[in-house]
């Protein structure tokens, strides 16, 4: 733990690794969505998974050690094994290209057009240029170790870590009633 | 150049983008629900980013939060495209149009 803040808190190292992992992020989540070479769900997932694994890099980077981790875990691990096994019990062929109508694509380019226009004015807004300057960001203190996290956890955040576990139950016994053969 | 908050959220928006773009002009429904993860991480990305430079520890409960809502949800919704798959023999979005299966 020590040895991993020494190194990316150096300096140049941080910057080049961000730039590393963000390229990456992105790269894969563009070969998530459109694949020139393949079409088939399984290579959609495969990049999805580098996807995860690059940003739980981000997540170093900003000192989130246990997210990381849990990143690495609970998404490259259990999802996206789920999702693997969903893509073989369905045994998809390799289907035929579908042609993308016109008016849907120029209806997806002008709904994600407006909102990247918004996230755009607001990161470039006054407001965040002061918030920026003003609180002194440059060095954040933060340590998002799993004995920080964990008191938080426990102690402010009882109730809805109580209320989550019994949404996994929940969510278990749903996927058993759905899967079924027959609801009866 | 020093990487600061907005270069992360930079990275979260580009991100969220990208899942929104995958959800509308994708038509199979297991791409589309890899696309809503992507749109979820660029969430994740956000708040742990903000965590980090206001120097507090909620954000990063939020996103341990999200993650296991987001397991469940991808459970169940897994769970929903078998049951579909089961009775049209199609994961395409054309093909799945009337409400009674």
């Amino acid at each position: 733990m020590e040895a991993i803040n020494n190194l990316i808190s150096g300096g140049g190292v941080e910057d080049v690794l961000f730039n590393v992992f963000a390229a990456l992020t992105l790269l894969c989540g563009v070969l998530v969505i459109a694949n020139p070479f393949s079409r088939s769900p399984v290579t959609s997932a495969m990049f999805l998974v580098l996807t995860i694994i690059s940003m739980s890099g981000l997540f170093v980077l900003l000192h989130a050690f246990f997210l990381a981790a849990v990143q690495i875990l609970v998404y490259a691990g259990a999802v996206m094994v789920l999702f693997l096994f969903v893509i073989m019990l369905l045994d998809l062929k390799e289907e035929a290209r579908r042609n993308i109508k016109f008016f849907w694509l120029i209806g997806g380019l002008v709904s994600v057009g407006s909102i990247f226009a918004i996230f755009i004015k607001s990161l470039t807004h006054n407001y965040f240029e002061e918030f920026a300057s003003s609180s002194k960001l440059p060095s954040p203190k933060l340590e998002g170790d799993t004995v920080a996290l964990g008191k938080l956890l426990f102690t402010q955040y009882t109730l809805p870590f109580e209320i989550v576990s019994v949404l996994l139950l929940v969510a278990m016994v749903g996927v058993i009633l759905l899967s079924k053969k027959k609801l009866e | 150049m020093h990487i600061g908050l907005q270069h992360y959220l930079a990275v979260s928006m580009l991100l969220f983008c990208l899942g929104l773009l995958g959800v509308i002009l994708r038509r199979n429904l297991l791409v589309i629900y890899m696309s809503l993860e992507l749109m979820l991480n660029a969430a994740n990305l956000a708040l742990v980013s903000f965590s980090r430079f206001n120097n507090k520890l909620d954000g990063q409960v939020l996103v341990f939060f999200i993650i296991t809502v987001a397991a469940a949800e991808v459970a169940v919704g897994l769970a929903l495209i078998v049951a579909l798959y089961r009775k049209r023999q199609s994961a395409h979005v054309e093909d799945l149009t009337s409400m009674k299966l």
